[in-house]
């Protein structure tokens, strides 16, 4: 098995809060790996320090062999990490098309020059831009609403169309912030056959769920959060058996979920 | 032009091209129909497309990468005083425009950058706050630097300065081919057009780029632009020394035009002035800086040429002064314009892509 991301003792404060403390673990290459744990445990925080969104206190990420740069997201997602938001953050006054097409924005190369004079080389990216988005939206199947306003499609297709952004910047790791959450049970199913077919071709999904039924299905591996500690990590079936795990989900009042 | 086309009331939808053929030959005889009423109305004609630079410019740092800039006429006063100090007696140095104008624009991307820096992390209200900063801290610069070294002259401004001379064709003079006779007026306007659409097209080209798409992107969620790669910090420089650019080019054309300048041209009603137009025209779209810019030169003129009769006919003197007329009308549209239409004349319908380059359609 090849290391794909290893984390090494990442740390993150915010004043006395610790949202994480000493969290390692290594996601390998082609696998789907589960990240659950109650509301608040860290896992968007996670996710922040990875992207580069937020800046670790402690510790750090190596993304095929290479430390990543800490909060500097737009060259973590140049390293091929691609994220969603657990909350929906698409362009809002874009269509659908061109969320996708922003996605792909540092995969392209197009300069000033090139832009004012329509130079052959822009005009070429920006056919290819084009039509690659296109193909992402039929991948995610959403391609009937390309030129549709993003805000206008229901909440699923959103959210698909995060995923589709993410894929458009070509990376090998997609992070998903809970994707299912507020799908309906069709569309979680849906979405399943999706992520399913995302690992098929190549690309390594990072994936925060609090559907435990999906993340049984779905993940080859998966981690435990609790107050930002790991406190568990094996194939779901071990996992779900874990006292430390059962008490985190089903403990004490503070833990109610 | 799809978005200027739209624009026109009723024709828009209905028949494209007909609407089309109307504005281009609207905007061809549009200073004979001005001259008609007189050579006043050819001025304000010859400034409106000036103002439709500065609005076109600024809608490009405002809607389009979202960021609130109300120093903007900064960099309509570097242009224009790059005019002065290179093209007028002030110096004693006279150079072409085709340096002065590049000169000027260069001058006010740097500006652009210059205020750009300090201003990263900042966003809406703040931003506001410290660019509005900066346009006074130029203009002040402006008023004040005639000593110990003559810079500026001061409030007194730069006079004389040199007219629009292409390549031996000077554009102040009229031309006349015997008897028939070209006012310069009409040169101007007929450049500043050029200059116009020239704009647009740069634009507009920018717009349905991977550069219109990231400030768009930018614009409507920081956080998530910067999760897909974007390069917030470059994206928002070059947004302000883009939009600078056309300022600056906007600044020298004014001064070859009016032929003198003087710190009072850039006063801070005058950025406001820029994005009341911008606002009022329909943020983040070309067609809406257009349509604003002309609406809000032209109206208050119009109105302020009713006005001034009507006070003196009812009242026997002028009790508002025009001056205080066009604000009180600016803010008056503002106003209407908020609780009638508050997406603009013009709502956005911009686009940051072609469709058109899609293979099968879709
Ligand atoms: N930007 C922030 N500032 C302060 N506290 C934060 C911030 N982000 C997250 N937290 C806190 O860190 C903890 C972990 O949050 P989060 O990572 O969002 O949990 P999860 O995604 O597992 O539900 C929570 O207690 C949350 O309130
Ligand atoms: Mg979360």
């Amino acid at each position: 098995m090849i290391k794909l991301l290893e984390a090494r003792g990442v740390g993150k404060r915010f004043g006395g809060l610790t949202a994480l403390s000493d969290v390692s673990l290594t996601i390998n290459k082609g696998e789907v790996y589960g990240l659950i744990g109650p509301n608040g445990a860290g896992k968007t925080t996670f996710f922040n320090v990875l992207t580069g969104a937020y800046i670790p206190d402690d510790g750090e990420f190596v993304f095929n062999g290479t430390e990543l740069p800490t909060g500097k997201p737009h060259l973590v997602v140049q390293q091929g990490i691609a994220r969603t938001f657990q909350n929906i953050r698409l362009f809002g006054q874009l269509t659908a098309l061109e969320n996708v097409m922003a996605g792909h924005h540092i995969r392209t190369k197009a300069g000033l020059w090139g832009i004012l004079t329509q130079s052959k080389h822009a005009i070429e990216e920006e056919r290819l831009t084009t039509e690659r988005a296109f193909e992402l939206l039929k991948y995610v199947g959403i391609e009937r609403f390309a030129h549709t306003i993003c805000k206008s499609l229901s909440y699923g297709d959103q959210r698909r169309l995060e995923i589709a952004r993410a894929l458009a910047s070509e990376p090998q790791l997609l992070a998903l912030d809970e994707p299912a959450a507020g799908m309906n049970a069709t569309e979680t199913s849906q979405l399943k056959v999706l992520i399913e077919q995302i690992r098929h071709d190549g690309i390594t999904v990072l994936l925060i769920e609090h559907d435990v039924k999906l993340v049984m299905g779905l993940c080859d591996r998966v981690a435990v959060l609790d107050f930002g500690k790991k406190i568990a990590e094996d194939v779901p079936a071990v996992v779900q058996k874990n006292d430390a795990v059962i008490s985190a989900y089903l403990g004490g009042p503070k833990h109610a979920h | 032009m799809n978005e200027l086309i739209e624009a026109v009331p009723f024709l828009g939808k209905r028949n494209p091209r007909l609407a089309k053929w109307l504005i281009i030959i609207l905007a061809l005889v549009a200073p004979l129909i001005a001259a008609y009423f007189g050579r006043s109305w050819m001025r304000i004609l010859d400034f409106a497309l000036l103002y439709m630079m500065l609005a076109l410019g600024l809608n490009l740092v405002v809607g389009f990468a979202g960021l609130l800039d109300l120093g903007y006429i900064a960099f309509y006063a570097v242009g224009a005083y790059t005019w002065a100090f290179l093209a007028s007696p002030h110096f004693g140095v006279h150079m072409p425009f085709w340096i002065v104008l590049p000169l000027g624009a260069a001058f006010a991307a740097l500006a652009g950058i210059i205020l750009g820096f300090p201003v990263l992390r900042l966003r809406g209200d703040y931003l506001a706050i410290v660019t509005l900063g900066f346009g006074e801290i130029v203009r002040i610069f402006m008023n004040n630097l005639n000593h110990p070294v003559n810079i500026t002259n001061g409030p007194q401004g730069i006079n004389a300065l040199d007219s629009l001379n292409l390549f031996g064709w000077n554009l102040a003079q009229s031309l006349s081919f015997g008897d028939f006779k070209i006012h310069y007026l009409y040169l101007y306007y007929y450049f500043f057009l050029l200059c116009v659409i020239g704009s647009i097209v740069f634009i507009k080209r920018l717009q349905i780029s991977r550069v219109g798409r990231a400030w768009a992107a930018m614009r409507d969620d920081e956080l998530a632009a910067k999760a897909i790669g974007i390069n917030v910090r470059n994206m928002k420089l070059l947004a302000f020394s883009l939009g600078a650019t056309f300022g600056g080019v906007a600044g020298g054309l004014f001064g070859s035009f009016q032929g003198f300048v003087s710190p009072e041209s850039f006063s801070l009603m005058e950025s406001i002035a820029v994005l009341t137009m911008v606002v009022f025209g329909g943020m983040g779209n070309i067609a809406g800086a257009i349509v604003g810019a002309l609406a809000l030169t032209a109206l208050p003129e119009i109105l302020r040429n009713i006005a001034l009769p009507v006070q003196e006919a009812l009242f026997g003197t002028v009790i508002l002064d025009p001056e205080v007329l066009r604000m009180l009308l600016l803010s008056l549209a503002m106003i209407l314009m908020m609780l009638l239409r508050p997406a603009g004349l013009v709502p956005a319908h911009a686009r940051y892509s072609r469709p058109e380059l899609l293979k099968g359609g879709a």
